[in-house]
């Protein structure tokens, strides 16, 4: 680290009043990198942001976590940093679904087998958006529109190119036997605005990318791309909740996806350090602070540590390999 | 008149000492974030985000929001005393900054800037206070198909306007252009040009280049020149501000037309980056002295600061009302709403009306805050050309390496950075312009990005640049200005041959 971020991080620390506290079991001892492998600003980065400011506000390490935007190369760069830290216990990671489609779109060398999973925080939902102007009131509509128009004319908006958004619009591209027009933009929140512009016909946003827009009233949710309903009920247009966008599967459309949201370090290190960033995340989950952004983002709240979660990293790879292979997407080597 | 009932509620929150006392810390800081190159206000404020969370969400918004005013300020230090841009956004302010510094007036093209700087600021929060929810709507009117229009103008109210021949200017962009298409290509997913390097998954930094380029270039011609700076006979009068401002009036075409093109690129948004340089091109274009543009003219420093502060402070405006950010730090800060508990979106001015317009508030106090802090700092900067440059270049030969380090945590940068160094000097020896090649740099991928969208959603066709008013009008405009020199020269042909 330059001395320039030394003194910033030595003036966080001092003005967040992180105490070093006594364990006898192992803790860093020099401030922790927080990699994010998305550019500042998405779901990712959001979600690293609000974890340092929960460890920073209840004092839950003695040294700072400093998030880092390492997001070059669809988040490669991000990655190869924390294969190149090995047995670095200072490093840690926030992947996303890009841990799985960014080696194989663009051949990185790189695989989660690299580094060492910690914990799964939150599953990140997907919600098919249509702007709130449009005709299309339900998933039913949604299908007859695409059928009805020539194949590409229906634009569908996503984050990134060969990325979880492109593999469900394949997938619905593949169920409903036609084709799309798929527009790949930086953020998902550029996404929304674009879809509430009209200059695009629908989108895939997660639902804390889109709540705003819908809560304005300018976009309606038709289905949600998981097994059940999400299950947060307070109200958020009118007198609809999460819970009450049907799943897409229940509407003909059947897709489920679901976007990692997990924290990883690097391969090499001891278990003793996996288990101190296991615990503090599981302290991290318990703050209000955490609950509301579960809330916010309507998050599927699974959490997973060990080989429970390894085991989910590995079939949920093998899913995504088979899926960009159907796409056309992998590399071409 | 509501609107004005809630500012005034605004400026009493604002006004309390201690957010007064965090907008002085958040000025300082900003200033000196400013100054040093590569470390940019976005990285600035994501650093001090944490020391935030435990303030209230007011408190923290206006002590963030003037770092990025004083990051804003402070990017224009560096770039007239030293041709070294601290900030994207202020190499448009070397193009004439430097040169007056050069003939010892330091003083007064940092007065200028500084002061243009707040002008800029001031309009566009004027404008966000009266038109926020129309300027809102107006945001949503652009799609790709749009953006393209915005960044063509941006290139064609460029080309041709140095001294140097159009074909070197033309070179020098292509070049810019090539190397921005190295890394990641956003449409397909695919790696470009990386050769299997994976240090060039990220492409070229803008900043890197910018900080090699200027920075690194400029010091090797300052050795060849034998180890002098020029602008040693600055004559540090603190009368100087006062003489300047009697000038400055004079500029308020220049001053007006900027503060619109900082205002329409902060929305729409292509950020202050772009703004600065179609600015400075247009007020090349209309000015009576455009043909002295280059040579230290106070003009062309007025330029790109206003639009690059009006554009800075307008950007904030489309984060807030539609939860997309309009420059990086607006997208810290956009981070940092969602810590808070607050949602970015159209409800956020009508739910949470004591943030708004406490921050709006804090803009207008902020930069009058900062304008003071920097001005009476004016003659402090300038004496720091009295040094001999064997002290100061290798500092700043220091700070370069930091600061290209800095922007993505890596070593690898630091030589990248000589290399441009060097490739910058070599082009300065052959008379080939920077300028065209930065704005390549930074505006060659988010164009490129744009064109293809747009022919995504017309399946192919052209026509979609020209398929509704506005875009259609935009691209008009670049047009007109990419062959404004023959259009000038046919119009005097026309008059000679009716006289």
């Amino acid at each position: 680290m330059p001395p320039i971020w030394l003194v910033f991080v030595a003036v966080a620390a001092l003005c967040a009043g992180v105490v070093g506290s006594a364990h006898a079991a192992w803790q860093p001892n020099r401030p922790v990198e927080f990699i994010v492998p998305a550019g500042t600003g998405g779901g990712a980065d959001q979600m690293a942001r609000v974890i340092q400011g929960i460890v920073a506000k209840h004092n839950l390490m003695p040294t700072p976590l400093v998030v880092i935007n390492k997001s070059g190369g669809a988040g490669g760069e991000g990655f190869l940093d924390i294969k190149a830290a090995r047995a670095n216990p200072h490093k840690l990671i926030i992947t996303l679904s890009n841990l799985f489609t960014t080696p194989l779109a663009t051949g990185i060398p790189v695989s989660w087998k690299d580094m060492t999973p910690v914990a799964m925080m939150a599953l990140d939902e997907f919600v098919l958006w249509v702007n709130a102007e449009s005709p299309i009131k339900t998933t039913a509509d949604y299908i007859a529109a695409i059928k009805a128009a020539p194949a590409g004319k229906m634009k569908m908006g996503g984050t990134g190119s060969k990325q979880e958004d492109q593999i469900i619009t394949v997938a619905i591209e593949k169920i409903l036997g036609t084709k799309m027009t798929y527009v790949p933009f930086r953020g998902g929140g550029e996404v929304a605005v674009q879809l509430v512009g009209n200059h695009i016909d629908s989108t895939v946003n997660n639902p804390i990318e889109a709540v705003a827009q819908w809560r304005a009233g300018k976009l309606r949710p038709l289905c949600v791309f998981d097994r059940v309903p999400l299950p947060v009920t307070d109200k958020i247009a009118g007198d609809q909740a999460w819970s009450d966008i049907p799943t897409c599967k229940s509407q003909g459309l059947d897709m489920e996806y679901l976007m990692l949201r997990g924290v990883f370090m690097p391969a090499g290190v001891t278990r003793e350090q996996v288990q101190y960033y296991a615990d503090l995340l599981k302290k991290v989950r318990e703050t209000p602070e955490w609950q509301q952004l579960m809330r916010d983002g309507a998050f599927n709240q699974t959490f997973m540590t060990g080989a429970e979660y390894a085991a989910w990293v590995d079939t949920e790879e093998k899913r995504h390999r088979q899926l960009m292979q159907e796409a056309g997407f992998l590399a071409a080597n | 008149m509501e609107e004005f009932a809630h500012l005034f509620h605004g400026f009493a929150i604002v006004l309390q000492p201690y957010n007064i006392m965090l907008m002085c810390i958040g000025i300082l800081l900003g200033v000196i974030i400013g100054v040093l190159p590569g470390l940019g206000g976005a990285n600035g404020v994501a650093i001090l985000l944490p020391l935030t969370f435990s303030m209230s969400p007011t408190s923290a918004i206006i002590m963030l929001s003037c770092i990025y005013w004083g990051a804003l300020f402070g990017g224009a230090i560096t770039s007239i005393l030293f041709n070294i841009p601290g900030e994207p956004w202020s190499v448009a302010t070397t193009f004439d900054g430097h040169p007056m510094a050069q003939q010892g007036k330091a003083g007064e093209a940092l007065t200028a800037a500084f002061t243009s700087s707040f002008i800029g600021a001031l309009f566009a929060v004027i404008m966000i206070t009266l038109l926020a929810p129309l300027v809102a709507k107006f945001a949503l009117q652009f799609g790709p198909a749009e953006k393209f229009s915005v960044f063509f103008l941006a290139f064609c109210s460029f080309i041709g306007m140095g001294k140097e021949p159009p074909f070197k200017t033309l070179a020098s962009m292509m070049i810019g252009f090539a190397l921005a298409a190295v890394g990641l290509d956003s449409v397909t997913g695919n790696l470009r040009l990386t050769f299997g390097f994976t240090e060039l998954l990220n492409g070229f930094d803008f900043l890197i280049a910018v900080i090699g380029l200027f920075g690194i270039g400029e010091i090797l011609l300052t050795m060849e020149e034998g180890l002098s700076f020029r602008g040693r006979a600055a004559a540090i009068n603190p009368r100087v501000v006062w003489e300047t401002w009697k000038e400055l009036p004079r500029y308020w075409k220049t001053s007006l037309s900027s503060c619109l093109i900082g205002c329409w690129m902060g929305i729409s948004p292509a950020g202050a980056t772009p703004a600065s340089f179609m600015s400075y091109g247009i007020a090349k274009r209309t000015s009576r002295n455009g043909a002295k543009f280059g040579t230290g003219q106070i003009e062309g420093v007025v330029a790109p600061e206003t639009a690059a502060h009006a554009a800075g402070t307008s950007a904030l405006l489309p984060m807030l009302a539609l939860g997309v950010p309009g420059s990086p730090t607006a997208a810290v800060l956009l981070g940092g709403l969602l810590i808070w508990g607050l949602q970015p979106g159209p409800l956020l001015f009508v739910e949470q009306t004591e943030f708004v317009w406490g921050l709006i508030a804090s803009m207008y106090l902020g930069n009058l805050v900062g304008l003071i802090i920097v001005l009476t700092c004016v003659p402090l900067f300038a004496a720091i050309l009295r040094i001999p440059f064997s002290i100061i270049g290798p500092v700043i030969l220091v700070f370069c390496a930091i600061g290209a380090y800095t922007v993505h945590n890596s070593a690898f940068d630091v030589i990248m950075m000589l290399v441009f160094g060097v490739l910058g000097y070599l082009l300065k020896k052959c008379n080939y312009p920077l300028a065209p090649m930065v704005l390549a740099i930074v505006l060659g991928d988010k164009a490129e990005e744009a064109f293809r969208q747009s022919l995504l959603i017309s399946q192919g066709s052209l026509g979609v640049f020209f398929s509704n008013g506005l875009v259609g009008t935009i691209m008009g405009l670049g047009l007109v200005a990419l062959f404004w020199h023959l259009i000038q020269t046919g119009f005097s042909r026309l008059r000679h041959m009716v006289a």
